[in-house]
C-alpha cells in the first residue's frame, strides 16, 4: 500500500469510528444545554446496542433493531429525567447508576436469553445495516486520487453513517432556529427566565432528555448491528465518556461537536493502524500510547488550549422556585 | 365617574408552613398610577407580588383585574391578564442577545424566523413611545445593569403588559440610573400604564409614587396618598414604632492618627487601576466617610486596607505599623476589623449555622478552642451573648445563616467584628439591603465605636448615610480622592464632586 492508500483507509476508518461519538455527543448536547448533566450516555448507548442486537436477531430486521434501540434508550433517559428533574436528585449519581445498570443488565439478560456468555447470536447480513455503494463509486474507482477517495471515504458506509452527518446540521437548526431550541438553550442558562416567561421548566427538560435518548439509540444501534454483527459485553468501551469530552471540547456547539468527534475518531483510527508498526527512529510504540492519546489530548485541550469552556450555567442544578 | 381599579386584591392569604406570609391582604391599585408598596424585608411584599404574577397560589382570596375576578394559575395566565413583572434578580439569559431574551416565551411560532423581525419592529415602536433605547443585538452580560433592567421592562411591555410590577428595582442601580428609572416610570404612567413599585427605601417612595401602601409582618397596615404623608410617618408605619431617621451624635474628639494611607495604587482583577495614588488619614474618635458613586475604586480601596487585595504601590499604616506583608489574620491580631461590603460574598458562609459565622475569622482564638478542637459550647455561649446584645432575630444560634433576614445577617457580621473591640474599624456599605430598624441599630453601634475612641473608615454609596454618620467626608471619583468636605455640605456640591466635576 502506498501512502495515499493508507491515508484513504485511515480516513475511512476515522469516519466509521466517529459515528457513535457524533450521535452520542449530540445527545449529550441536547441534555446538557437544557441543564441536565448526562454522564449516563455510555449506559444508554450500551443498552441500545443490546436491545437493537436482540430485536434484529429475533425479527431479522435492522430497522426493527434500530427502533428497539431508540425505545430502550429513551426509557433510560426518562429514568434519568425522573431522578434529576422530577425528584431533583443528583444528576451525576443518577447517570453513573444508569451506566452500572446497563453494563450489568445487558450481560445478565444476554446470558439468560442466549447462553453465549453475554453475547447475542451473530446476525445474518440481512439483519444488519449494510454498506451503501453510492452511484458511480465503482466506475470512478480507477480515476486517480478522486476515485479511491470517493469509493472509500464518501461511499461505502451504511445508512446510519449518513444519518449522523445529517444529524449535525439538523441539530444546529433545531437549536438555533426553532422555538424549542431557543427555550432549550435558555433553560440551561437560567431556568428562572423560562419559568417567569410562563414556560414549564419540567416539561422542557423532559423533552430535552427524550431527544438525548433518541440520539443515543442511534449510536448504540450503530455499534451492535452496523459496525459489528452482534452485541458483545461492554462494547461501548468508554465511547460515552469520549463523546462527553468531545462535547466539552466543542463548547456544547453542534458543528464543533462534529469536528471534535472526527478528531477523536481519527486518533482512534491511528491507534488501530499503528498497532504493531514501527515508527522510524523510535521503533515499535506500544499501542496503548495511541489508545491513550484521545484522553491525553482532552486533558491538554481542556487545560487551556481551547480557552475557557463555559458550560451551561444552570447545568447540574435541579430547578426549584425560590422562596 | 366610577373608578375601576386596575388591580384589586381581596383577602389574599398565604402561608408557607408555619410562616404566615400574607394575612388577608386587601389592596386597590388605581389605573394609570404609580403605587408604592413599602415594608421591611420579610414583610411579605415579594410574596404578595409573586401571587399576583402566578408564581405562587394564594391559599384564599380573590384577584380582580379591571374589576373582573380572575384566577392566576401560572405566569402565563398573569401575562395574559396584562401583568408584567421586573424581578429583583433579573430573569434574563445572560449569554443571549436582547432580542432573544425578549422573544423567549413569546416567539410567535415554532420557528424563530418570523418572530425576529416582529420583535425588531416592536422594539423600535417601544423605543419611540417610551424612549427605552437598547441595542437589540447586544449580549445581555455585556450591558450595564441599568440597561439589563430596561430589557426586563421591555420584555413586559412586549408581552402587552398594562400593569408593571417592579420588585426592589433600585437595589442594583447607581443613583443616576435610579433617577433615570424613575423618569421612565413616570413616562409609563403618563402613557396610561399602571406601575406597582416595591421597595424598602423611603426616599424612593417619596420620589416616584402617587399612592403608597405599607406592609408589616404580612399585614397591609395602611394605604395613603404620597403627597399627604411624610418619611417619618411611613417609617413609623413600617416598623410599628417611632424611628429615628437622623442619628443623634455629639461632636467628635479626634485623637491620634490610627490608620494612614500613603500614595496607594490598586488594580482590580482585570488589571485596571482602580485606586490611583490615594493618601488620607483616619484619626481615633472620628468617622471618616468615603462617598462616591459605586465603582469608583471604593471597593478596591477597602480590600487593599483589609489585606485582601495586594496594592501595586503605596503604603498603609495601622497605629504607625506598616502593613507591607499583612494578611487579614495578622490585621485582626493588631486590631483592625473589617465589615465587608458584600456579606454574602465575604462576610458570611450562608449554609453555616449562626454560631459558626459569629466566630468565623477569629476561630483560632483560644476562647473558642480546646487544643486542636473547637469548643462548641464556648462558641455557642458567645454567639448567644451577641444575639442578645444585638437583638438578632430569630434568637437561635443553631439556625442556618441563610435563613436570617438581610438586616439580621448584617448584625451577625457587625457583632462579630465590633465585639472584638478593634482599634480601627473599616466598613463597606453597612446597611445595604438592611431594613430600617436594623439600620438605626447599626448606625448607633458605629457612633458608639467612634465615641469610645476608635478610628472608623466608612465607605457607602448612600449619600444620606455618609452625611448622617461621618465627621469628615472624602469623595472618590475615578480612583482619586477628588476632595474633602464637611458632612453638612449641601447636596449639590457633593453631587458635583461625586460626578468629578468640581473639587
Amino acid at each position: 500500500m502506498d501512502g495515499f492508500d493508507i491515508f484513504v483507509s485511515i480516513l475511512g476508518s476515522t469516519i466509521r469510528l466517529s459515528i457513535p461519538l457524533i450521535f452520542t455527543a449530540l445527545a449529550g448536547l441536547f441534555s446538557e444545554r437544557a441543564g441536565v448533566f448526562d454522564i449516563g450516555l455510555e449506559g444508554k448507548m450500551l443498552a441500545a446496542a443490546f436491545a437493537s442486537a436482540c430485536v434484529a436477531y429475533l425479527t431479522g430486521s435492522a430497522l426493527a433493531g434500530l427502533g428497539a434501540g431508540i425505545v430502550v434508550s429513551i426509557l433510560l433517559s426518562l429514568v434519568h429525567g425522573f431522578a434529576s428533574i422530577t425528584s431533583r436528585g443528583n444528576q451525576i449519581v443518577s447517570g453513573v447508576a444508569l451506566n452500572f445498570v446497563a453494563a450489568g443488565l445487558t450481560i445478565v439478560l444476554g446470558q439468560a436469553w442466549f447462553g453465549q456468555g453475554g453475547r447475542t447470536p451473530t446476525l445474518p447480513t440481512t439483519a444488519r445495516f449494510q454498506p451503501i455503494t453510492l452511484p458511480g463509486a465503482d466506475t470512478l474507482h480507477d480515476v486517480p486520487i478522486l476515485g479511491p477517495f470517493y469509493a472509500n471515504v464518501i461511499s461505502g458506509h451504511n445508512l446510519l453513517t449518513y444519518l449522523a452527518f445529517l444529524a449535525v446540521p439538523a441539530c444546529a437548526w433545531v437549536l438555533y432556529r426553532t422555538r424549542f431550541g431557543l427555550r432549550l438553550r435558555a433553560v440551561g442558562e437560567n431556568p428562572g427566565a423560562v419559568d417567569t416567561a410562563g414556560i414549564s421548566v419540567t416539561w422542557l427538560r423532559y423533552r430535552a432528555v427524550i431527544v438525548a435518548g433518541f440520539l443515543c439509540g442511534f449510536s448504540g444501534t450503530y455499534l451492535a448491528i452496523a459496525q459489528s454483527a452482534a452485541f458483545i459485553q461492554n462494547m461501548s468501551a468508554g465511547k460515552g465518556y469520549i463523546a462527553l469530552a468531545a462535547l466539552i471540547f466543542a463548547k456544547w456547539k453542534p458543528v464543533p461537536v462534529l469536528f471534535a468527534c472526527l478528531l477523536f475518531g481519527f486518533l482512534d483510527a491511528m491507534a488501530n493502524f499503528m498497532q504493531g508498526k514501527a515508527i522510524p527512529g523510535i521503533g515499535e510504540v506500544p499501542v496503548q500510547i495511541f489508545q491513550a492519546l484521545p484522553y491525553v489530548l482532552t486533558c491538554i485541550l481542556l487545560a487551556g488550549f481551547i480557552g475557557v469552556a463555559r458550560p451551561p450555567k444552570a447545568g447540574g442544578v435541579a430547578y426549584t422556585k425560590e422562596r | 365617574m366610577v373608578d375601576v381599579p386596575a388591580i384589586e386584591l381581596i383577602g389574599i392569604d398565604k402561608r408557607f408552613g408555619l410562616v404566615h406570609a400574607n394575612k388577608a391582604i386587601d389592596l386597590r391599585v388605581g389605573k394609570g398610577s404609580i403605587h408604592g408598596i413599602i415594608g421591611e424585608n420579610g414583610a411579605g411584599k415579594s410574596t404578595l407580588m409573586s401571587i399576583l404574577y402566578g408564581f405562587y397560589q394564594a391559599d384564599s382570596g380573590e384577584i380582580r383585574v379591571d374589576g373582573k375576578p380572575i384566577h392566576i394559575r401560572d405566569s402565563q395566565a398573569a401575562i395574559a391578564a396584562g401583568i408584567g413583572m421586573v424581578h429583583q434578580h433579573f430573569m434574563l439569559v445572560e449569554n443571549f442577545t436582547v432580542l432573544e431574551n425578549i422573544m423567549l416565551g413569546a416567539e410567535g411560532g415554532a420557528l424563530l424566523r418570523g418572530g425576529v423581525s416582529r420583535v425588531r419592529s416592536e422594539l423600535k415602536r417601544l423605543e419611540e413611545t417610551y424612549g427605552l433605547e437598547v441595542e437589540p443585538d447586544a449580549v445581555i452580560e455585556e450591558l450595564p445593569v441599568g440597561l439589563q433592567q430596561r430589557v426586563e421592562i421591555l420584555k413586559a411591555l412586549y408581552r402587552g403588559a398594562e400593569i408593571l410590577i417592579l420588585d426592589e428595582p433600585t437595589g442594583v442601580l447607581t443613583p443616576a440610573e435610579a433617577d433615570h428609572l424613575f423618569r421612565i416610570l413616570a413616562q409609563l404612567r403618563d402613557q396610561g400604564k399602571t406601575v406597582i413599585f416595591i421597595t424598602h427605601k423611603l426616599r424612593e417612595i417619596m420620589a416616584v409614587t402617587d399612592t403608597v401602601s405599607v406592609m408589616r409582618r404580612g399585614e397591609m397596615v395602611a394605604t395613603v396618598k404620597t403627597a399627604e404623608t411624610s418619611v417619618e410617618e411611613l417609617a413609623e408605619l413600617m416598623v410599628g414604632r417611632r424611628v429615628l431617621l437622623r442619628v443623634e451624635k455629639g461632636p467628635s474628639a479626634p485623637g491620634d492618627v490610627l490608620l494612614s494611607v500613603r500614595n496607594l495604587t490598586v488594580k482590580d482583577n482585570r488589571g485596571v487601576v482602580m485606586v490611583d495614588n490615594v493618601s488620607f488619614d483616619v484619626r481615633a474618635g472620628e468617622i471618616t466617610g468615603i462617598a462616591g458613586v459605586a465603582g469608583n475604586g471604593q471597593s478596591e480601596l477597602l480590600e487593599a486596607i483589609a489585606g485582601i487585595r495586594k496594592p501595586v504601590s503605596g503604603e498603609i499604616f495601622v497605629n504607625g505599623q506598616s502593613l507591607a506583608k499583612a494578611d487579614p489574620a495578622y490585621l485582626r491580631e493588631i486590631g483592625l476589623a473589617h465589615i465587608p461590603e458584600d456579606r454574602h460574598h465575604m462576610g458570611l458562609v450562608l449554609p453555616f449555622e449562626e454560631y459558626e459565622n459569629a466566630a468565623l475569622g477569629y476561630h483560632r482564638d483560644p476562647v473558642y478552642g480546646k487544643g486542636p478542637f473547637l469548643d462548641l459550647d464556648a462558641m455557642r455561649d458567645d454567639a448567644k451573648a451577641k444575639i442578645e446584645k444585638y437583638d438578632i432575630r430569630p434568637p437561635d444560634c443553631r439556625l442556618k445563616t441563610a435563613n436570617f433576614s438581610g438586616g439580621n445577617q448584617q448584625k451577625i457580621v457587625c457583632a462579630r467584628e465590633i465585639e472584638r473591640d478593634p482599634k480601627v474599624l473599616i466598613i463597606g456599605q453597612p446597611t445595604r439591603g438592611v431594613d430600617i430598624g436594623a439600620i438605626e441599630f447599626i448606625h448607633k453601634r458605629i457612633i458608639d465605636m467612634r465615641d469610645s475612641g476608635k478610628a472608623v473608615l466608612l465607605v457607602s454609596v448612600e449619600l444620606d448615610e455618609i452625611r448622617a454618620l461621618a465627621d469628615r467626608v472624602l469623595v472618590m471619583f475615578a480612583g482619586h480622592v477628588v476632595g474633602e468636605t464637611v458632612p453638612n455640605a449641601d447636596e449639590k456640591t457633593l453631587g458635583l464632586m461625586m460626578a468629578g466635576i468640581a473639587a
